[in-house]
């Protein structure tokens, strides 16, 4: 064994068929692919907030700022179309269930590794078509990111370029999740029963079955609407005698289960953060591990609470009702987990460690004002106010935003060998998190006050909560950018990292950083209890 | 992992499943060429599943294969049913 | 290890079998969201839609009904024969098999021939003027009859690499994945079809 030690090549360094630019593009290497959607998914991020802190200036003062009407209608459009479905739907998964999956399980790969560089690619077509939807001629789409018929089916602007684009990226999270799932159950190390793998597996285990099942109806309703548009087949035009709610069924019976796309994997993060910089075995295992599949489930049986004042029948309303506070339950139980998890915990406030904390708190604050939305006769009042805005950012950006830089911060030293400025990590933490409650919290004040949302001009008395909430932007945007810059430094030239800098117990901290082409080396020891800190 | 030793059906069961299943067929017509209302829908939707089933248990080979993937492909219909089910408590409503 | 045959190193045909399964969950339910919008409007529309199956030929579409499901059996039974090492007969039947996909593809195409001459297709005059339920039916009709031949069409792309493949022995008695994969794929071409055909055609 030790004629080995000395003839670790990183992944990074291994040569392999191709050169250059090549050796990315046409890699199957799951850790390269994971680099690649990392790199494609923090340049639109990028884009996607600086579209927002357009928004935001736009919004500084009632009345035209900065841009007229229909541009503010495209931006929170765009906006939407990227952050959505080219950022949070696959950020997680695509980047670190792609890189780590495989090497939790003690895998040397993902079951398909050509099919996975297929996704990357359709991934990166379909980043292209929404780009094209900006440019061509007939105008970037204003219908906001949810596409609602009969607007949709009429309005000039490129729609079917940007559903066409939807349609291709959700073919791509397909691939993935359907890659996931055979791997999960194939791949695993000898010794690793499915209880006996790291709760970050779960998570994209319970995602990858949401992927699969609910993408499909999604695909298929955009491809409705597209025929509406070309032939006017009248599934979604009273006039034709067909039905605009049944757009927002088929629309949302998939895009309610895609939110938990997103923030299951985020809680697989923290579920495995909390445990190392506690350094204690994290409280209930089993129960966080089932309580993802729950959310699975359940989550795809809720969606209806987003059409409340849509024109439904009061029992579909309260059948919605009833489930969305059951789905709240699970979610529930992983938060007084992880807090029992630190309880007399040996605390160490690295910087991954302070996302995941700030990721509590701010999954709390989108979770409870997500029963004010579950509930019908509360959500009456807010339903497409800045209230809802503010719900939905909470938990997309708090939630899986504040996971992903977590995530980022925990594993890049294994990822790349080298560690970014701890220092700096810290401040750039600072700024998100204090700009984020100044960005944010003021829209759930004036939301119940009656500020709309998607609204380029609004009444004088909601300017103070807009000013506060625009300075909050500049701070989160200076926040991102200082975070992005420090990790760019770390990764490129940062003190080379140990093997398990953070003293972790899973698979990826027993391997080297970086670790090798096909992970292990070594043989691998499989522990009964993933989070073995006694 | 066990490479290609699944089951091998017998060619005369694969005869008779299609000779079971072109009855149905012609059964299917025949009742439907009745009107019974709302009957006619249910019979034959019932048929259809039956012929789904049988077509899912021995061509697809569904009756030989893992626990696992019974339940998976089962819990793919279920979920299917759920959403059909609670779009119409909106519509059947309203 | 034989000699004649070449065990690839990191082969795992559990991993594609269940990789087909679970692509053919993702077909299930795309069609899903299409029966679930036929099940609204035929809920809604009852007569219109009863009147608009009248339009169609429950002989052709009993035709193509038996030529999927015969074509369901060939293929099983074409699956059986490579897996008993019997390539001549795998070869006869993955070819019945694909006789009667373009069976059907024909009688499909004779079908919405007869629908365009009468002026009703998706976008027409003739269809934009029709009853509101009766125009429903009809963009359901071609919808998902045209989604399913498209399906048809990539299961008979498979079904041709199956036949190549077996000619050619990369597919045979100890490395079969491909013809299970592919059998498994034209399987669920039929299931569609055993509801589709009903729904569209048998409504009394």
């Amino acid at each position: 064994m030790s004629e080995n030690k000395n003839q670790h090549v990183s992944y990074l360094d291994h040569p392999g068929k191709y050169k250059g630019i090549f050796a990315w593009i046409f890699a199957t290497d799951h850790k390269r692919i994971g680099l690649l959607y990392m790199y494609a998914i923090a340049s639109f991020f990028v884009i996607g907030a600086f579209l927002g802190l357009a928004m935001r200036i736009e919004l500084i003062q009632p009345g035209e700022t900065i841009m007229k009407p229909q541009t503010y209608n495209g931006i929170f459009t765009v906006h939407g179309i990227i952050m959505i479905f080219m950022v949070v739907i696959p950020g997680l998964s695509a980047v670190f269930g792609n890189f780590f999956l495989p090497i939790m399980i003690g895998a040397k790969d993902v079951a398909f590794p050509k099919l996975n560089r297929f996704s990357w690619w359709i991934f990166m077509i379909g980043s292209v078509m929404a780009v094209a939807s900006q440019l061509l001629k007939s105008g970037p789409p204003d219908t906001g990111w949810t596409f609602y018929a009969p607007y949709s089916t009429t309005t000039g602007t490129n729609v079917i370029m940007a559903t066409s684009a939807a349609f291709v990226l959700g073919f791509s999270s397909i691939l993935t999740g359907l890659n996931f799932i055979v791997t999960i159950h194939q791949m695993r190390a000898p010794g690793m029963k499915f209880f006996n793998m790291p709760l970050f597996p779960w998570a994209i285990y319970a995602t990858a079955w949401i992927q699969l099942l609910a993408t499909p109806i999604v695909g298929i309703t955009l491809v409705m609407l597209i025929a509406e548009r070309l032939f006017g087949i009248g599934f979604f035009d009273p006039a034709l005698g067909g039905d605009p709610l049944l757009y927002q069924h088929l629309f949302w019976i998939y895009s309610h289960p895609a939110v938990y796309v997103m923030i299951l994997p985020a809680m697989g993060v923290i579920s495995e953060v909390i445990p190392t910089f506690c350094q204690r075995r994290i409280y209930g295992y089993k129960a966080i591990a089932l309580s993802s599949l729950a959310i699975a489930g359940v989550g795809f049986l809720v969606w209806g609470h987003h059409m409340y004042t849509s024109g439904m029948s009061e029992q579909a309303r309260w059948f919605f009702s009833l489930l969305t506070f059951i789905v709240a339950v699970p979610s529930a139980i992983k938060v007084f987990n992880w807090l029992s998890t630190m309880y007399k915990g040996s605390i160490d406030m690295q910087p991954p460690f302070l996302y995941a904390v700030s990721f509590i708190f701010l999954f709390i604050i989108g979770g409870t004002t997500g029963l004010i939305l579950g509930s019908v006769a509360t959500d009456v009042q807010v339903h497409d106010t800045s209230f809802v805005v503010a719900h939905f950012h909470y938990i997309i950006f708090g939630g899986m935003g504040f996971a992903f830089f977590s995530a980022i911060h925990y594993w890049l030293p294994k990822m790349y060998g080298r560690m970014y400025n701890i220092k700096r990590a810290t401040w750039a933490w600072g700024f998100l998190f204090v700009g984020f409650n100044l960005l944010y919290f003021p829209q759930f004040i004036i939301g119940i006050q009656g500020m709309p949302r998607r609204y380029y001009d609004y009444l004088p008395q909601f300017q103070w909560a807009q000013v506060i909430s625009t300075v909050g932007g500049f701070i989160v945007v200076s926040g991102i950018l200082m975070m992005i810059s420090n990790l760019i430094a770390g990764a490129r030239k940062g003190e080379i990292a140990p093997a398990n800098p953070w003293h972790g117990t899973t698979l990826e901290w027993q391997i080297p950083s970086p670790p090798s082409l096909e992970n292990f080396d070594e043989d691998i020891i499989v522990k009964e209890n993933p989070y073995d800190y006694e | 992992m066990a490479n290609n030793t699944s089951h091998t059906t017998e060619y005369k069961v694969l005869v008779r499943v299609l000779l079971v299943l072109m009855t149905m067929t012609f059964l299917t017509i025949s009742v439907t060429s009745f009107n019974l209302g709302a009957l006619s829908v249910t019979v034959a939707l019932l048929i259809a599943c039956f012929k789904g089933y049988m077509v899912l248990s021995y061509f697809m080979h569904l009756k030989y294969e893992s626990l696992l993937l019974r339940i998976l492909v089962g819990m793919v219909f279920v979920l299917f049913a759920l959403l059909v089910l609670i779009t119409f408590i909106d519509y059947a409503y309203r | 290890m034989s000699e004649k045959y070449h065990v690839e190193e990191h082969r795992d045909d559990e991993a594609k079998k269940l990789g087909m399964w679970l692509f053919i969950f993702t077909e299930l339910l795309l069609f899903g969201g299409l029966f679930i919008v036929y099940s609204i409007f035929r809920f809604e529309y009852p007569k219109c839609f009863r009147e608009g199956s009248l339009e169609l030929s429950v002989t052709i579409g009993a035709v193509n009904t038996i030529a999927l499901l015969i074509s369901s059996m060939t293929v099983a039974m074409a699956l059986t024969a490579v897996q008993k090492g019997n390539k001549k007969l795998a070869l006869q039947l993955i070819a019945i098999t694909l006789l009667m996909a373009l069976l059907f593809l024909v009688n499909k195409y004779f079908e919405w021939g007869h629908k365009f001459e009468m002026g009703l297709y998706p976008g027409s005059e003739t269809m934009k003027h029709l009853d509101r339920g009766h125009l429903l039916y009809f963009s359901l009709y071609f919808f998902m009859t045209g989604l399913h031949a498209l399906h048809i069409i990539i299961g008979m792309v498979l079904l041709f690499i199956c036949l190549f493949k077996v000619k050619s022995g990369n597919v045979h008695t100890k490395n079969y994945s491909f013809m299970e994969n592919g059998a498994l794929y034209w399987h669920l071409v039929d299931l569609i079809w055993i509801f589709l055909f009903p729904l569209m055609y048998l409504i009394s």
